[in-house]
């Protein structure tokens, strides 16, 4: 079988490789060395295991809390809030347009209340939380260090991550509030009161996930992200108050790590060699910690399907190898019924062990990097890399991120790949098992699910309603007036204005709005 | 005169992969269609809906409300005066949902993984129902 064979990105692939694939030496030095394409540690997960951090949290703060308490004492080692959609877009469980979303696809916090119940007995200076939030990031920062600050914990021992990556949210994923550029300032805001003020907490993760998700191949998803990284930093930068050297240890990543195998261990591979080389050419790092490039990964997500859904526990499983073998800091293994519901109980504990059995038993975490040097990942290494290159000279040439995405450029491109997928599946060309290939006639399955309880709303409701009623409206007005005040002045970082907000127990609505009336809202290109 | 499909995506989820393959897989096999995008208030798509004259609106939800969110759409419609528009759904919907989707209005449910000719075949038929009744 001689014929031309590709990756899923379209990268075409030999019969074999040999010595002859190998790129030069210094692309490839020990792990631990720039530019990391082998990996950021000497000792890969000798030294540190990957975190397992399962996205999870639902209802109230209160269900939530105890659902992070459990998966704690199952040997999770770190937290990751999922929020609903209201409080990622600014808007108060009260809100009259928003009453069936409340609570729905994660917790619904409005006040610092509501902050302090979700993470009530959880160890704040021991543990980390990732924080999926966009729009509201900045916000949701400031509850975390008014929450450690009231439980005593110095806000120098916090540590986790804000996704805090508003582009890839006017593409792909829709928890967009204002229109680029006031959000860009306040991205930068963060970046620096990180910097300054939490040196444990990753003011950012940029994200690929979500334009894989959307459509994205795997280099169209790794060109995209790092566009988006360098985008952020040029932000920092050009500020003129911190050297890339201040910030580039808190900027992080996120992607989904898909089926194609091998081109995904290339993908995280690639994509550290390419973050070290800008960050060293581009911004002048000295500090090689600078240049590491931190990776967090879902494995899951659009590579499930519902025919066959017991399939996916197989998916999600070989998904999780590739992203180890690809050198990732943390992760997140979907549960199997994702494509039905929201996962319950038992599917998302499967999807836990799924990694222990990885981590634990498999031996693949013993030493670093074992596929350094395989004639085939090095060479795909290679062409992703110049695949991702070439697309973020395309970008660059047509003006940069914010440009491509008013244009709809980038919305285009990842819709174009999706329905080329979509096309191939239907036609065969591309083999799902269950879906277009060894199908069978099965329903589908009875799945248990997670069901919304229509109570935690009214208790929310009423939480909310006694927190309005219980705290200062003089400090709720001034603090808010001073927010406004300073919304319209660049060189002042807004973070200690909202922590104040925070700590006169402001709602995020209300912060929100206050901000819309400054810098208005964005407005969508609704492109297919 | 090809047929008029409004798609849109009511709510606050942003996931809207599933819904613009289907904009364009509708616009490849001959309808005309109008995408209206994500986080569209109920009142807003009915309003649309009206002024496009179309014959079909198809929800993409995939956060879980989407009982509620097909009721206050079918409500808005009717309220808009276009009752006779063919309300159809789809997203992560589990099998027990469909019926009460069924009972909020909805003419027909597509559930993740619904081949797109299916539901293209389907959506062919609902609209010629839809004109032999009108």
């Amino acid at each position: 079988m001689d014929g031309k064979l590709f990756s899923e990105a379209g990268i075409p692939l030999a019969v074999n490789y040999g010595p002859a694939d190998l790129p030069a030496p210094d692309s490839i030095p020990p792990p631990g060395q720039y530019p990391f394409t082998r990996g950021n540690f000497r000792d890969g997960y000798r030294g540190r295991l990957w975190t397992i951090r399962q996205y999870s949290g639902f209802g109230t703060a209160e269900e939530s809390n105890q659902r992070y308490r459990y998966l704690l004492a199952q040997g999770g080692t770190g937290l990751s809030v999922a929020l609903d959609l209201p409080t990622q877009c600014g808007y108060d469980s009260d809100h009259p347009d928003v009453e069936e979303e409340v609570g729905r696809v994660g917790v619904a916090l409005d006040t610092l209340a509501d902050a302090e119940i979700l993470f009530d007995q959880i160890p704040l200076d021991a543990i980390s939380t990732s924080f999926t939030i966009n729009g509201t990031a900045a916000i949701l920062l400031a509850f975390y260090v008014a929450v450690g600050e009231k439980r005593g914990v110095d806000r120098a021992k916090l540590r986790g991550t804000i996704q805090n990556d508003i582009l890839k949210e006017y593409v792909s994923r829709g928890t967009w509030i204002w229109p680029p550029r006031p959000s860009l300032r306040l991205i930068a805001d963060t970046i620096e009161f990180c910097a300054q003020e939490v040196p444990r907490f990753n003011a950012i993760s940029v994200a690929g996930a979500h334009f894989r998700d959307a459509g994205a191949n795997a280099a169209q998803e790794m060109a995209f992200t790092l566009m988006d990284g360098v985008t952020y930093c040029d932000e920092v930068i050009k500020r003129g108050r911190m050297t890339i050297d201040d910030f580039a240890p808190q900027v992080s990543f996120f992607f989904y790590t898909h089926g194609d195998f091998f081109e995904e261990i290339a993908k995280y591979r690639a994509g550290r060699r390419r973050w070290a080389r800008i960050v060293r050419e581009r911004y002048g790092a000295k500090d090689d910690r600078s240049c590491m490039f931190r990776v967090g990964c879902v494995a899951g997500g659009a590579s499930l399907y519902a025919p066959q859904a017991r399939n996916n526990i197989v998916r999600v499983a070989y998904e999780a190898l590739a992203s180890v073998l690809g050198g990732v800091q943390s992760m997140f293994t979907a549960a199997w019924d994702e494509p039905f519901a929201l996962p319950s109980e038992d599917s998302a504990t499967l999807a836990l062990r799924t990694q222990q059995i990885l981590a634990y038993e498999t031996g693949v975490a013993r030493v670093a990097d074992p596929l350094g040097g395989s004639y085939y990942v090095e060479a795909l290494t290679d062409q992703v890399e110049a695949r991702v290159v070439e697309i973020m000279e395309d970008l660059e040439r047509r003006g940069g991120m914010v440009r491509a995405i008013e244009d709809g450029y980038l919305q285009r491109l990842i819709s174009d790949e999706a329905f080329r997928v979509q096309k191939a599946v239907a036609a065969a060309e591309r083999t799902i098992v269950g879906v277009n290939r060894f199908q069978t006639d099965e329903d589908p399955p009875e799945v248990e699910g997670y069901e919304l309880d229509e109570k935690g709303r009214a208790r929310q409701l009423e939480r909310l309603a006694e927190v309005k009623r219980s705290r200062s409206a003089a400090d709720v007005r001034a603090t808010l007036a001073k927010l406004s005040k300073a919304a319209v002045q660049e060189n002042v970082n807004l973070m200690p204005l909202l922590i104040d907000c925070a700590k006169a127990y402001c709602t995020v609505g209300e912060m929100v709005d206050v901000l819309k009336e400054q810098w208005g809202e964005f407005q969508q290109p609704a492109v297919f | 005169m090809p047929v008029r499909v409004l798609v849109a995506k009511p709510g606050l989820d942003g996931h809207d992969r599933g819904a613009k393959l289907v904009a364009r897989a509708l616009r490849d096999a001959g309808f005309e269609v109008i995408y209206l995008g994500i986080r569209q208030r109920p009142e807003a798509i009915a309003a649309v809906a009206v002024q496009e004259d179309v014959r079909i609106v198809g929800l993409s939800i995939l956060s879980g409300s989407h009982v509620a969110l097909t009721r206050k759409t079918a409500d808005a419609l009717r309220a808009a005066g276009a009752d006779d528009v063919v309300l159809v759904v789809g997203g992560t919907i589990p099998q027990r949902d469909v019926a009460q989707l069924e009972a909020a209005g909805a003419a027909a449910v597509y559930p993740t993984g619904t081949p797109l000719e299916t539901l293209v075949e389907s959506l062919r038929h609902l609209s010629a129902t839809a004109r032999a009744a009108s």
